[in-house]
């Protein structure tokens, strides 16, 4: 399990000279076999961080190493198809485009409550997004890259095609990196996460080791020294604070509970803000 | 086949939810020694979990003897869980107990806040 299965050092992309950066200082390593959730606000780097990882960019910066592109899967978030083929012809391509590996039974379910005959164009967005995954996961990829995937589906097909993801992933160790900003979309599928917020990574881990490397505070307001504070509110008499679990536990008159998820990356997100507002040099 | 249902939005871990469903099912007799439960790819594929988070569940039921993994066969009981009985002279002291209880005043909140701060208090630390 030690095994990487994409990895990027000093990664940064910035499309044109005046622009800002859409990605920079971007350091991580993605054993293989997780199911990575990539999250943050719109705007946040996810989409050119994908594309960078499948090859379809070249960085401004640094390097990104990942698997052969006869050995990954990338699903746009526009899901780039013939408009003209219908579902039939489009997994028939995919199998003549992936001769020796093509799956043609998993990508038969995933569009099984599809009209094989019906053209892609007259397709609805959520369609469209089955006939994506089908051929994705039909090319039986070490690595898939998915952006957005969930946008145009309703909840029971969210369900249905996140348990397809996981039944391959249980079978065959798919590394999987699925971006989204919207966490709930992800969370209990997702069991490594990157979360980025202005072009930077704030937090990269095993969800397990982020959770429990938290500790929310609630309580009087005092102060919280020497633990580390990732970010702090105060309502009144109450603070709320979250901290990372460096000295030791927290001792004082605070309750402490371990945080959610989504609680850990709000907590990440407000701090993220703040410290954009400062100069720069003071943040990062 | 054992399903199990998986609440989100319940605050308890998942992995927990998986052990938890599967001892009551053993308690209840639904689950019997020798009974394979499901693989972990027919738990992902029907609850859109991590398949991670099941073999985790499924690693604490075999730590506590309920369940043992066959190499290439599956996972499979071994054990009963077998609850208080009915009639165990501790059901009486507790019925006796929570009548007072309501004499004093206390609401079924009040009863079940108090009754889960003891529990906490001396089964701190341990296995649910």
């Amino acid at each position: 399990m030690s095994e990487t299965a994409i990895e990027a050092l000093g990664l940064a992309k910035r499309y044109g000279r005046g622009r800002g950066w859409a990605l920079r200082d971007c350091s991580f390593a993605l054993p293989a076999g997780r199911v990575c959730a990539l999250v943050g606000p719109n705007g946040a780097g996810k989409s050119t961080l994908l594309a960078l990882a499948a090859g379809l960019l070249r960085p401004t910066q640094g390097v990104v190493r990942g698997p052969a592109r006869t050995d990954l899967a990338y699903v746009a978030q526009d899901k780039p198809l013939h408009p003209q083929l219908t579902v039939a012809d489009t997994l028939t391509m995919g199998r003549e485009l992936n001769p020796g590996r093509w799956d043609g039974e998993i990508a038969a379910r995933i569009v099984e409550t599809l009209d094989p005959g019906a053209r892609v164009r007259r397709l609805s967005g959520g369609q469209r997004t089955r006939v994506a995954l089908a051929l994705a996961l039909g090319k039986r990829p070490e690595l898939l890259l998915l952006d957005e995937p969930m946008a145009d589906l309703d909840p029971l097909a969210r369900h249905e095609l996140m348990g397809a993801l996981m039944a391959d992933t249980a079978e065959r160790g798919t590394t999987v990196v699925v971006s989204s900003h919207i966490l709930t979309e992800l969370e209990g599928a997702c069991d490594h996460l990157l979360l980025l917020d202005g072009g930077r990574i704030r937090l990269d881990g095993a969800i397990d080791d982020l959770l429990a490397a938290h500790t929310l505070v609630t309580g009087p307001v005092e102060d919280l020294a020497p633990h580390t504070v990732v970010e702090s509110r105060t309502t009144g008499r109450q603070l709320t604070a979250l901290v990372r679990n460096e000295g030791g536990p927290v001792e004082g008159p605070w309750q402490t509970t371990s945080p959610s998820l989504e609680e850990l990356l709000l907590a990440h997100l407000r701090a993220s803000k703040t410290a954009d507002r400062t100069p720069e040099g003071a943040s990062a | 086949m054992l399903e199990y249902r998986i609440d989100r939005r319940s605050g308890v871990a998942t992995y927990l939810q998986i052990v938890q469903q599967t001892k009551q099912a053993l308690r209840m007799g639904v689950l019997e020694p020798g009974d394979r439960l499901p693989t972990a790819r027919e738990v992902v594929e029907a609850t859109a979990i991590n398949p991670n988070t099941v073999l985790k569940a499924y690693r604490e039921l075999e730590r506590e003897g309920l369940v043992e993994a066959r190499r290439g066969l599956g996972t499979f009981v071994r054990a009963t869980l077998g609850a208080a009985p009915a009639t165990s002279p501790l059901r009486g002291e507790l019925a006796d107990w929570a009548r007072r209880a309501r004499e004093t005043g206390l609401t079924r909140d009040d009863v079940a806040a108090l009754f889960t701060s003891v529990l906490d208090e001396h089964f701190e630390g341990d296995d649910t």
